[in-house]
């Protein structure tokens, strides 16, 4: 299959600054790719490039096959929902969707046919006839929407969508986006700073830092298997526990020792890691601490930790404690009795554990 | 606007507080006596008969009202040798104030759309230019332009006066639509050249539909300045082109025959009358000019 | 690096790409051409032996000589620094204390404000028509008030060599101040209301507040106001013309005006230029670093 959206090498400058370095990213048609990192770190310059409001400054673009490098945005076929959803003041919902397709000199009823579909689709029948200012944040949303939908496009392309809305109907536009996708089968790109966004909507993740590519993957990958410290830390909420330790191979099995400020160090081994240098960072998933005999697989292992603070959130109940020089959050269950100040026995979930270098923060196994 | 009114201090008296509200509105009202004055004694003197002129005083209203003064103004009052009254430099500021409006109006809404909308390298700079142009005196440039029209051909005629208009009007027409461009989100830019939309078209169809207040407000502030400017009219017209401003200083001026103050006042208040007439009916577009142009630049 | 190929694009997609350049350009070189080109020439022509036509030969700074040591131009710097000064400072102090009292709550604001400012819409032609009648000797103010029994009154600055110039202040102050006071008031609403409450909690008199908070805090209009005002004095023309026509004599000459005199009536092109360029000295020492900081300050 040939991909929908092939950038290869692609730079961006302003002036002397170096915006986005060496990017190189295909999506399959049906793709759903997430360019995800923090504020400034080229994601949405990045978009904008795809979308052809920005030059590049080197690498090339395909869109379906074709270059579009040098192509202006009109004639990419693509549409995009903006953040602040753009939509165009001074006129109505409905000459907003359709604005597009007479500026292509689409004919009066094909524009009218097309309105009504993507108005009924999005529900948003009795707005056609208001203008944006009287609309509220969500149905402003609903409407940038039917103005990308309409034009059935090769590729959307989405610029943070729903940062402006309330977090309550920010879970519920998700959802229907997510809905959306599966039903058009659509090629899609989005551009959020909420991992949550991300692994909840992408089938592809483009972790972005600094204007360089930290990984790219399935979100399951990304969450599983981190590249290096930054995707680890930036992915997943809590977020994984980055703990300094000490590695050493004994026999078949990799010993890792974790400093503690009170008492002794915690112990663990790995089996299925070799050859690690001494210094590591180990990186677990709060969920990968838990009360033994919840959760616990295979591969657990039992520690005594003195709790600190106990955070209940309803579902389940965080506990942070130090560990290593740094505070760890273990995900236990609502119910649980830990108590700050006491000790409680946990169990160390070694089977996702990831490392990385201290120096480099690359991965290591 | 905020209501910023400040309550009075405490531990002053009821009675107090009164007379002093009372000495504040007595105060205003002398200081709109000060402003309304010469505008009083203008109409007051171009309703009287010289004679009375000459008897009575100032600040009388007049004892019989008569338009004489105003019929000799607009059609035989003489400016120099010629006896026409004021009406044909009327319609001459009318020739040369609409078309210099529109046009630098419309130009300075495009060069306003493109510095703040459409950046490119240096556009910053053009801008800075331009706006550094408002600022000259311009004595500066009053002598290689007789020139320059001279060399055009145009010496003397209303196109010369409209083309100097808009050249030396540009700098604040682009400075208004720019700084009204530049609180426009430039997604909306974005999203329309998504939909297919060029520069033209984005310009005409989104940004043209939004810029109603702006658009009143530089075309007061272009008919005020070009209406009322006399530098300008005075250094490159000839007799049949003059604008009224000059044509008013000529008669008031002028040294054959009897002084007729009535006919001056009379004559002063037409050529006020335009733009007297567009500062009350939008008055406040007035005001948002004045400061913009003012604080902005 | 780039592997971007610019070769050859059909002329419609130069153009798309390059069409607000295309749009602005012409306002640009009109701004080149009759803004910077001028000064350059008018530089030029001030530099030579230039009378009723300009010549191009450079002859050093003579024409600035003779300016200097003209009686009449040293008569309109004079003026210039005379009525500049009164004009700016008094406009600057009425217009303040008229948009203090106009910021006390009052009722009748919006008319009062169309009042004061209604001189603003006015030609200095018609202003200067105005005054010049109103201070006539025989038949203006001076009349009427010996008209109403001060029969040894006297107010004859129009045809006083020595007080012509005041009576442009007063017909200049008269068609500015409302606008100071327009600008003062939009600064005085301007001032975050939150401060001022802050201060009325803390008992402090309205008086103090004004002295201490708002005004302190509205800096940056004082200096546009002296901008735009010091900038108006410069180029005062017009009002000159019609209340004075620079005399008695060239008792109320301005620059403005003597220029004016140079180049179109006494063909001495040579002097009219040297005198615009000081003109124009003036005002850029006074606008160019505001215009500097105000771009600087956007550009961040």
């Amino acid at each position: 299959m040939a991909p929908i959206l092939d950038i290869k090498g692609l730079y961006k400058n302003y002036g002397q600054v170096e915006i986005l370095k060496d990017i190189n990213v295909a999506i399959d048609p049906g793709d759903f790719l997430v360019l995800v990192g923090p504020s400034g770190c080229g994601k949405s310059t990045l978009l904008n490039c795809i979308a052809g409001l920005e030059p590049i400054t080197g690498g090339s673009l395909h869109i379906d096959g074709r270059d579009m490098t040098n192509v202006s945005p009109k004639d990419r076929d693509i549409a995009m929902v903006f953040q602040s959803y753009a939509l165009y003041p001074t006129m109505t919902v409905a000459r907003n969707i359709t604005f597009g397709m007479k500026v292509r000199g689409v004919d009066a009823a094909t524009q009218d046919r097309k309105l009504r579909e993507v108005a009924q689709q999005l529900q948003i029948e009795q707005l056609l006839s208001r203008r944006p200012g009287q609309l509220s944040g969500g149905q402003r949303q609903r409407v940038a929407m039917g103005r990308a939908l309409v034009r059935d496009p090769k590729l959307f392309l989405f610029d943070e969508p729903l940062s402006n809305l309330d977090a309550k109907l920010r879970v519920e536009m998700r959802t229907e986006i997510k809905e959306l996708h599966q039903r058009l089968n659509a090629s899609m790109v989005y551009v959020t700073h909420d991992q949550i966004e991300a692994m909840t909507l992408a089938t592809k993740i483009v972790v972005m830092k600094g204007g360089v590519i930290q990984q790219i993957g399935t979100p399951s990958e990304i969450y599983n298997t981190p590249a290096n410290l930054f995707v680890a830390d930036f992915m997943g909420n809590p977020a994984m526990n980055l703990i300094p330790a000490k590695a050493s191979q004994t026999g078949g099995e990799t010993r890792i020792e974790i400093a503690r400020k009170d008492g002794a160090p915690i112990v663990l081994t790995d089996a299925r890691t070799r050859d690690l240098p001494a210094d590591v960072i180990i990186g677990v998933r709060p969920e990968d601490i838990a009360e033994p005999g919840f959760r616990a697989s295979q591969t657990a292992q039992h520690a005594e930790c003195t709790v600190d603070i106990v955070e209940p959130a309803g579902a389940d109940t965080f506990v942070v404690m130090q560990m290593g020089g740094k505070q760890v959050t273990a995900r236990l269950h609502a119910e649980t009795t830990a108590r700050p100040g006491q000790v409680q026995q946990l169990a160390f979930d070694l089977g996702k554990v990831s490392y990385f270098a201290p120096d480099t923060g690359q991965r290591l196994n | 606007m905020t209501d910023m009114s400040l309550p009075q201090t405490r531990g002053r008296s009821r009675a107090g507080r009164i007379a002093l509200r009372w000495l504040l509105y007595v105060i205003l009202g002398l200081f709109a006596l000060y402003y309304l004055m010469p505008l009083f004694v203008m109409v007051t003197t171009s309703l009287k008969s010289l004679e009375e002129i000459r008897t009575g005083d100032l600040m009388s209203l007049p004892r019989d009202v008569t338009f004489d003064a105003w019929a000799t103004a607009w059609s035989g009052a003489c400016t120099g040798i010629q006896c026409e009254g004021v009406r044909p430099f009327f319609w001459n500021s009318v020739l040369i104030a609409v078309p210099a409006v529109l046009l630098s109006t419309l130009i300075g809404a495009l060069n306003g759309y493109v510095v703040a909308q459409w950046r490119f390298r240096g556009a910053n700079l053009i801008f800075a230019a331009m706006l550094f142009g408002c600022f000259i005196p311009f004595q500066v440039v009053l002598l290689p332009m007789a020139r320059l029209l001279g060399l055009m051909g145009i010496a003397g005629t209303i196109p010369g006066l409209i083309f100097v208009h808009v050249i030396y009007g540009l700098g604040f027409t682009t400075l208004f639509f720019r700084n009204y461009y530049v609180t426009i989100p430039s997604e909306l830019t974005k999203a329309a050249k998504v939909d297919g939309a060029g520069f033209f078209r984005i310009f005409w169809s989104i940004f043209l539909p939004l810029s109603l207040p702006i658009i009143v407000v530089t075309i007061i502030w272009q008919f005020t300045q070009i209406w009322n400017d006399f530098l300008f009219g005075v250094s490159f017209s000839q007799a049949g082109t003059q604008p009224i401003t000059v044509a008013l200083n000529n008669i008031v001026n002028s040294t054959t025959g009897v002084k007729e103050y009535n006919v001056d006042m009379a004559t002063a208040i037409i050529a006020a009358l335009p733009t007297l007439l567009v500062y009350v009916v939008a008055g406040k577009y007035f005001i948002r000019g004045l400061t913009a142009g003012s604080v902005k630049g | 690096m780039s592997n971007r190929s610019q070769t050859l694009r059909p002329l419609g997609s130069w153009l798309e790409h390059h069409l607000p350049k295309v749009v602005l350009a012409p306002s640009f070189i009109a701004v080149l051409v009759f803004v910077y080109g001028f000064i350059g020439w008018t530089a030029w022509v001030s530099l030579t032996r230039s009378k009723l036509l300009p010549k191009y030969e450079i002859h050093g700074t003579i024409q600035y000589e003779r300016l200097f040591a003209a009686p009449r131009w040293d008569v309109a710097m004079n003026n210039l620094f005379i009525f500049g000064g009164l004009f700016i400072v008094i406009s600057m102090i009425l217009g303040l204390i008229l948009a203090i009292l106009l910021d006390q709550n009052i009722r009748t604001e919006g008319a009062i404000r169309t009042i004061y400012l209604y001189p603003m819409a006015l030609s200095m032609i018609v202003t200067g028509t105005a005054w010049k009648w109103i201070l006539n000797p025989g038949l203006g103010i001076e009349a009427t008030v010996r008209g109403w029994g001060f029969e040894t009154f006297s107010f004859n600055w129009l045809v006083d060599p020595d007080m012509a110039i005041y009576t442009i202040v007063i017909a200049a102050i008269w068609q500015s101040s409302g606008f100071v006071m327009a600008l003062f008031l939009a600064g005085l609403r301007s001032v975050d209301t939150e401060i001022i409450r802050a201060a009325q909690v803390d008992g402090i008199p309205t008086w103090r507040v004004y002295t201490a908070i708002i005004i302190p805090s509205m800096a940056p209009i004082f200096l546009s106001a002296f901008i735009v005002l010091s900038h108006l004095a410069v180029k005062s023309f017009d009002l000159v013309i019609a209340l004075t026509g620079g005399g008695p004599g060239f008792a109320s000459d301005l620059p403005a005006t003597y220029m004016y005199a140079m180049a179109f009536s006494r063909g001495d092109i040579g002097q009219a230029a040297s005198s615009a360029m000081v003109m124009m000295g003036v005002v850029f020492t006074i606008v160019v670093p505001y215009l500097y900081s105000e771009l600087r300050a956007k550009n961040d």
